[in-house]
């Protein structure tokens, strides 16, 4: 059994720019594997959210059931759950669909008022999942440990959390680690 | 000569200090360098004291006081920093962003907004409140100017600088509690209403992105509350300002 700390991150609704963003890392990422195995991930071909997950960070707000489904795996695997960007911290960009109500106000005039072609919104029971009647941030789903917001979060600000998360250290956050946009 | 302006002594978090008997807690605190958090308050117009940022608990009182409508008085005991008002900072900062339309993301003073700074100073990395995400219309009537009541925080600064320094009265607020609103004229499309001299004295003290210059995009809007407060202040003073250096704060 390696003594490697299990990491996983998850996309739910946002952009993959959080993602980018740990990307943005760049040789930090050489560090982190050392330290940590990146046990599901989208940039990780694994199907299954695993059990026993020490760090968890979550990309995106719940805009629909998966994500929904989703988040309640990661909270009931996870040791230390990461909101991860300001989707997941506050619904951003993509609750913006929020103030017009039902979802219908925002599919009908995409999917079907503003096509030639085939006008229907999309649905496919088991596969394409029902839109939530609200967007919402993670943290009203369920419990949350840790909020890194950020549009995306900076590279160097993912970085001061992860090493602090590695380091079994409380992350003490301030000033611009926690500035919104 | 003019008299000397009478002095009191007040105490800001346990330390001394000397302030003049006829200003406010606020502006002592300016003054001294004291950093209260605020909204609302902008030196040199008159006192609105509905953010409730800039509360502060005097001796063991324990009712807390907005800084800028309470005025010092002689031995004031002021504390500016206590947990108490921290959280209750902290907890006004989050109502502020549940109530709105807030998404810095996509916003014109992304960087630039005192809302945003405020959260950033109050700590506030979440929001445990529902967000209301009430529906409001943007007004881009104006030809130079655009109104997002989505991004409003109801501070009236647009209101009173409009009033009071540029004398035109274009803006008031309707309705009531949550309600309010930001209106322009009889409440109705800013491009409309004839009084507006298009001087942007609103925009340039807006503390967020509800008013912004037409054409701006993400996080490319300053405001220019400086040079409002330079107008208000002089005009208070009865000192006039040399165009040139006006011309240098743009």
């Amino acid at each position: 059994m390696s003594d490697k700390a299990r990491v996983a991150t998850v996309w739910l609704g946002g952009c993959s720019g959080c993602h980018m963003s740990f990307l943005d890392m760049d040789e930090f990422l050489f560090d982190f594997a050392e330290r940590a195995d990146l046990v599901y991930s989208p940039i990780a071909d694994v199907k299954d959210f695993p059990e026993d997950v020490d760090v968890t960070l979550v990309e995106g707000a719940i805009a629909n059931e998966d994500n929904l489904e989703l988040a309640r795996i990661v909270r009931a695997n996870t040791t230390t759950v990461v909101s991860f960007g300001d989707c997941a911290v506050s619904g951003n960009v993509t609750a913006m669909r929020n103030p017009l109500g039902d979802p219908e106000n925002v599919l009908v005039p995409v999917y079907v008022d503003a096509v030639d072609r085939n006008p229907v919104v999309p649905s496919e029971e088991g596969i394409v999942p029902p839109l939530m009647p609200q967007v919402l941030p993670v943290h009203r789903v369920i419990d949350v440990d840790v909020y890194l917001p950020g549009c995306p979060p900076d590279a160097d600000k993912i970085k001061r959390a992860v090493t602090a998360l590695l380091d079994a250290e409380p992350l003490v956050e301030r000033g611009t680690d926690i500035q919104f946009g | 000569m003019r008299e000397r302006r009478a002095t009191v002594d007040v105490s800001f978090d346990g330390v001394e200090y000397e302030a003049y008997a006829d200003e406010s807690v606020m502006d002592a605190s300016r003054r001294l360098g004291i950093g209260i958090p605020s909204l609302c308050y902008l030196e040199g117009l008159s006192v609105w004291g509905g953010c409730r940022m800039c509360v502060v608990q005097i001796a063991e009182d324990h009712r807390l006081r907005p800084a800028c409508a309470t005025p010092v008085a002689p031995d004031m005991e002021i504390h500016t920093d206590t947990p108490q008002l921290r959280a209750h900072r902290k907890a006004i900062t989050e109502l502020l962003f549940a109530e709105g339309n807030h998404v810095c993301a996509v916003c014109v003073v992304n960087g630039n907004c005192e809302l945003q700074d405020v959260a950033v100073d109050t700590g506030m990395d979440h929001v445990r409140f529902d967000y209301q995400s009430p529906q409001r219309e943007i007004d881009a009537s104006h030809p130079k100017y655009i109104f997002d009541p989505n991004r409003c925080i109801v501070c009236t600064r647009c209101v009173r600088v409009c009033h009071e320094i540029e004398g035109a009265h274009v803006w008031d607020v309707a309705y009531r509690g949550s309600e309010a609103v930001l209106v322009t004229g009889m409440n109705q499309p800013w491009g409309t209403v004839d009084s507006c001299t298009w001087c942007g004295k609103c925009v340039a003290v807006c503390p967020t992105g509800a008013l912004a210059y037409q054409g701006r995009a993400v996080g490319e809007m300053q405001h220019q509350t400086d040079i409002v407060i330079r107008l208000a202040m002089a005009r208070n003073k009865g000192e006039w300002i040399d165009p040139a250096e006006l011309e240098e704060m743009r």
